[in-house]
């Protein structure tokens, strides 16, 4: 049992670092410009974004409007460390700022909040994420509507990739812990886990808080690379930018989310200079999507090694049976 | 002491606007259960439709407000039969997340046609453009009356069909219970469709009411205001229709104050603040009654 565990492990380390060596390649050899780079930014942040977002409404089935609000925060917390203090060691101390006080905020908000359903939670997220914008706006240390500019980049492909992957491998380990089982035991039924012993609120602040902290580093991923942050970036449509991934793919689907994140930020690379263009076909996406296929691209099933590996087991089976 | 009449006022005419929007919500959420994102869209085409009206055919403000409604009226029941109905059966979520994305379709499909660049309404003549002077420092402009009054107008007339007539039986009935109502013979699904008839033709009401306020109009002016008056049907409590009319004024007042006597920036995280202490402490809202979770 152990060694399976490390054996698969040792599979995915691999496939990670052959992504990794892959795109790194394309970098230095120059096939990956600054153009695509942007783009592969986006996707990396988008990613980090969809998964933590999953973890609260596809796996733990709390309908959050807010991530914005979230994403805000790290952002903006990276972005005043770092230009005071521009150094690497500043740079990693932003995003860990920035994603403590996102999860703070996840934590504050989400204890009295969590307790509404359905579509009341979703509109208090909306309203906290709103009202955050607004302070953002208000306040003198974030330059108001104008916005920080120039944040110095300390972000590169290396850096992405180590968040990126990070965040995606502690969410998937958390879901497979008990702590995840339990979240997901709230979002198939919530009486029926509270009457199973399973202190339902708790479990609901806990991957909320987890969802915010991780939003919070993919604000200070985007503050760092895009080194300009106004409090309009971080309004009501980029939270729904985010759901639309994460419905796209899948309730419920790490794989999906990574999927869709993929797909939609290549459609909006295609559709750059037609904005409106943009907006609309993704809305179109989102209807048609609910209307015939509601679970999404993946619904809650995930890609992994050992479907592959059931897979080629399976034409395996089938070789041997036409052999005897 | 003229300073707090003149911004009762002001926040008399701002508060009629978000009644008449929430309105809409709360009769589309007290029979359907659903958070009609589109419905703060339905309210911006109510007003390009009244801006076309007025630019390009030169009518008054009355027939205007009449088209659009209608315009509004048919644009309700066209997203309730495409977008909605297909998902009667469907988990909450999911019509939630339609419509969203009908909302956003709205809006960047007006944006497509029209550019998002601000359009003025073309400015009122005549007695349109007078205020009456209440006492030393109060004035009222007509426009406000106008809209005040356009606002009574509606909700009677609203109230009437409600409660005198048979489709307003229908309609209350379903929002008591869908299966009993389809039970006892009546069509649900065209009940259905007229509560987003009305609901919608407040909208476009409001559309134009405001576009001739304020004076201008875009796109995306309908994000705000609809997430405002949203939260006005929450706070009288949702479904309640008498509660849409009181938390709509509610909210246009308490806006108005803080923006006359606080911090004018903070106007919009009031509302939202008040949004999350109702629901928190009285999530039926002002007007509701508190229903215990059976399992």
């Amino acid at each position: 049992m152990k060694n399976a565990l490390k054996k698969g492990w040792l599979k995915k380390l691999l496939a990670l670092a052959a992504t990794y060596g892959v795109v790194q390649l394309l970098i230095s050899v120059g096939i990956v410009n600054d153009y695509l780079q942007a783009t592969l930014a986006t996707i990396c942040i988008n990613m980090v974004l969809a998964v933590s977002l999953n973890l609260i409404t596809g796996f733990t089935g709390q309908f959050s409007l807010g991530h914005a609000g979230f994403m805000s925060i790290g952002a903006y917390v990276c972005g005043i460390i770092t230009l005071g203090n521009p150094t690497l060691p500043g740079f990693l101390l932003g995003v860990l700022a920035g994603a403590v006080v996102a999860a703070v905020v996840g934590c504050l908000v989400g204890l009295p909040t969590l307790r509404l359903r359905g579509d009341y939670l979703a509109i208090a997220t909306l309203g906290m994420s709103e009202i955050i914008r607004i302070v953002f706006l208000n306040l003198e240390v974030t330059n108001g509507a104008a916005g920080l500019n120039g944040i110095p980049q300390f972000i590169n492909w290396t850096w992405l990739f180590i968040f990126t992957a990070g965040t995606i491998l502690l969410i998937v380990n958390f879901l497979h812990s008990s702590h995840g089982r339990a979240c997901i035991s709230i979002r198939e039924d919530e009486i029926a886990a509270e009457a199973m012993g399973i202190n339902t609120t708790k479990y609901k602040v806990i991957s909320f808080t987890i969802g915010a902290f991780f939003a919070g580093v993919a604000g200070a991923m985007y503050a760092s690379y895009f080194y300009f942050l106004k409090p309009d970036l971080f309004g009501f449509l980029k939270s729904v930018d985010i759901l639309v991934i994460v419905v796209l793919g899948g309730m419920g689907s790490i794989s999906g989310s990574i999927i869709a994140a993929v797909l939609l930020a290549l459609i909006s690379t295609v559709l750059q200079s037609f904005p409106e263009l943009r907006m609309v076909i993704y809305s179109l996406v989102l209807v048609v999507i609910m209307i015939f296929r509601p679970q999404g691209l993946m619904g809650s099933r995930e890609i992994s090694l050992s479907l592959f590996k059931k897979w080629s087991e399976g034409l395996r089976g089938r070789k041997q049976k036409e052999v005897a | 002491m003229e300073q707090f009449f003149q911004q009762l006022i002001n926040g008399l005419s701002l508060g009629s606007i978000y009644a008449l929007i929430a309105l809409g919500y709360t009769m589309v959420y007290g029979i359907i259960k659903l958070i009609n994102f589109a419905h703060c869209d339905v309210y911006m085409i109510g007003a390009y439709v009244g801006y076309a009206c007025m630019t390009y055919f030169h009518l008054g403000l009355l027939p205007s407000l009449l088209i659009a409604m209608a315009a509004c009226t048919l644009l309700g029941i066209a997203i309730e039969k495409i977008a909605y109905k297909p998902l009667r059966n469907a988990t909450r979520i999911a019509v939630l997340i339609t419509a969203l994305g009908v909302s956003m379709f709205l809006e960047y499909g007006t944006m497509f046609f029209v550019k998002a660049e601000v359009r003025a309404y073309p400015a009122m003549t005549g007695w349109m453009t007078q205020s009456i002077q209440l006492g030393s420092g109060i004035s009222v402009s007509m426009l406000q009356v106008v809209i005040m009054a356009v606002t009574v107008a509606l909700m009677i007339l609203l109230q009437f069909i409600v409660k005198r007539t048979r489709v307003g039986k229908a309609m209350r009935a379903v929002s008591l219970d869908k299966d009993a109502a389809e039970l006892m013979g009546i069509n649900v699904n065209s009940t259905i469709s007229f509560t987003f008839a009305l609901g919608s033709a407040l909208a476009g009401a409001a559309g134009v009411l405001v576009g001739v306020y304020y004076n201008s109009i875009n796109p995306l002016m309908g994000v705000l205001p609809g997430l405002k008056a949203f939260v006005a049907a929450v706070f009288g409590g949702i479904g309640l229709i008498p509660g849409a009319m009181v938390g709509g004024y509610a909210i246009g007042m308490i806006e108005t104050m803080v923006d006359g006597y606080g911090n004018s920036l903070y106007k919009d995280a009031v509302v939202f603040a008040i949004l999350i202490l109702i629901l928190i402490v009285k999530p039926a809202g002002l007007l509701g009654k508190n229903t215990r979770e059976k399992v």
